[in-house]
């Protein structure tokens, strides 16, 4: 059974049509890369996985239950910018995933169990790399850093979908390999369903499990507004990659 | 080399900073002199050793009258005035302003009246505050409150909505309800924008309590300016001048350290 399924998604902003009848199934643990023309839906679409919005038409169920409509813990997001919290240190922004869920009342653990969640937030942090700056602020870490922690504060959750909105798109070329490197060992390492949106297209067939071009099918001149995206071409990528992982699974599940 | 390439180095920037106040205090002490020496009666412009005289009358012996040392109780009763106007003020404004910037049901009837009432004079509305609330306290810090809230309020829901969408999202997907998101993301990033807020009104709160206390009270500084105005006692009103400049340049010195030493990763605070 697909862990998403898109079901005939419409999503329209007064009369500009931006998505039309989207249909999508995807397994759990794919690496989607979105790619196409800017303003083609891409983000519309990954802000739908989100429950930022909801779509006008159609429906998207995760695990077959129809998706929250509102943003929650079970889908992780790394935006291009302002990911991460300025007013707290890495360690806290990682650490804050862990205190908000536990602590309805003040949103802040103490004591004992305080002390334990920045133990945790401090290993994965170590993870990503960023176990020498945990007690900076995000304005004092370059640009890579800080998508470096945005992942590391997305993860803490065990979230099953990530969502990434061009993460890497404000990085130089060096950075955005190591980057890439990361992302895939993360990948690896959990059972992670990944949306990733990028303007790179190299970017996005060396990453992805799968290749997803948005596009409009249909044109009118008279009203450029009239009609939406689909999704043009579905590509499967990377098979090694994605043999793998289905080698992984069926060994766990022995 | 053009104006706008020229800097002052270290010892001109010090100079050029003292420089507008010594002219000043020039010009005024050349004209007290000049004065006095045409009539040694002259109230208008006292000179150094007669506001000296005035300060130590006012600030180091007791008042025959009531025991009290004047200039100390004026401060003390101004100040408390102030200071409570002012955190009034701010927990309202701060309360106001978050569920009006962050909250869309909140913000929809909140936004525009409180757009409305900050176009209230509160000067205008003063006798209604003493109708209403009597000539005591009460009404002081009320005209303080009333004056400066809106204007906090509607600066801090402007800079709630200046936090980005993104950040909102986030703390959704790490767990956070309306609650803990206000709490933890919201409140901690608008509190230094809150104290240069407050920075900011320092000037309107200080002018209403004086106007306040010019019209209704028995003591405090604005009361005791407008009593001795009755006298002609310019050796008392400038140096209380000069005092109350001074309290007002003490706090605004005071909130911008804070705001430096509170949030370290604040970029805005060193201005």
């Amino acid at each position: 059974m697909s862990f998403i399924s898109v079901q005939n998604v419409w999503q329209q902003y007064d009369d500009q049509v931006v998505l039309e009848g989207l249909n999508l199934s995807v397994a759990e643990g794919e690496f989607c890369t979105l790619v196409g023309a800017s303003g083609c839906g891409k983000s519309t679409f990954l802000r739908l996985l989100l429950g930022q919005e909801v779509p006008n038409k159609g429906k998207i169920l995760l695990d077959g239950k129809a998706l929250a409509s509102e943003p929650d813990a079970s889908r992780g997001v790394v935006f291009q910018r302002y990911s991460v919290f300025p007013h707290l240190s890495v360690l806290d922004n990682v650490a804050l995933g862990l205190e908000l869920p536990r602590s309805a009342l003040l949103g802040r653990l103490f004591g004992n169990a305080k002390r334990e969640a920045r133990e945790q937030a401090a290993v994965l942090l170590n993870k990503v790399g960023l176990g020498h700056s945990l007690d900076k602020y995000p304005t004092q870490l370059s640009g890579g850093m800080q998508q470096r922690l945005a992942i590391a504060q997305a993860l803490i959750m065990k979230p099953r979908v990530l969502l990434l909105d061009e993460p890497f798109g404000a990085l130089d070329p060096g950075i955005r390999k190591d980057m890439h490197a990361l992302l895939l060992d993360l990948w690896r390492e959990t059972q992670l369903t990944v949306f990733m949106v990028t303007h790179d297209l190299s970017e996005g067939f060396n990453l992805g499990t799968r290749l997803l071009v948005f596009d409009k099918v249909r044109i009118d001149p008279h009203a450029p507004g009239a009609y939406g995206a689909r999704i043009t071409y579905d590509i499967p990528l990377n098979s090694d990659r994605r043999a793998a992982r289905a080698a992984l699974d069926s060994l766990q599940q022995a | 080399m053009r104006l706008i390439n020229r800097r002052p180095d270290r010892a001109s920037r010090l100079l050029l900073v003292i420089l507008p106040f010594s002219l000043l205090l020039f010009a005024y002490f050349t004209g007290s002199a000049t004065r006095l020496t045409e009539n040694p009666n002259d109230k208008l412009l006292p000179s150094a050793v007669q506001m000296a005289d005035a300060v130590n009358r006012m600030a180091f012996k007791a008042d025959t009258r009531t025991g009290e040392y004047l200039l100390w109780q004026d401060t003390g009763s101004s100040l408390r005035r102030l200071a409570i106007g002012l955190g009034i003020s701010a927990l309202l404004g701060l309360c106001l302003g978050i569920a009006s910037g962050i909250l869309p049901l909140f913000g929809a009837p909140l936004s525009p009246l409180l757009t409305v009432l900050s176009m209230v004079p509160p000067l205008a509305i003063l006798p209604i505050l003493f109708i209403v609330f009597g000539l005591g306290e009460l009404s002081k810090v009320m005209l303080i409150v009333i004056g400066i809230t809106p204007i906090l309020a509607r600066d801090l829901e402007q800079r709630a909505r200046e936090i980005p969408v993104e950040l909102l999202i986030k703390a959704q997907t790490l767990g956070a309800s309306t609650w803990t998101l206000i709490l933890r993301v919201i409140l901690p990033q608008l509190l230094p924008r809150l104290l240069i807020a407050l920075r900011l009104v320092l000037g309107s709160a200080w002018l209403f309590l004086i106007a306040a206390e010019a019209i209704a009270s028995t003591d405090g500084l604005g009361y005791r300016i407008f009593l001795v105005r009755r006298y002609l006692a310019m050796d008392v009103i400038l140096p209380y001048v000069v005092w109350i400049t001074l309290l007002a340049w003490l706090m605004d010195w005071g909130l911008k350290a804070l705001t430096r030493k509170a949030f370290p990763w604040y970029e805005g605070a060193r201005g």
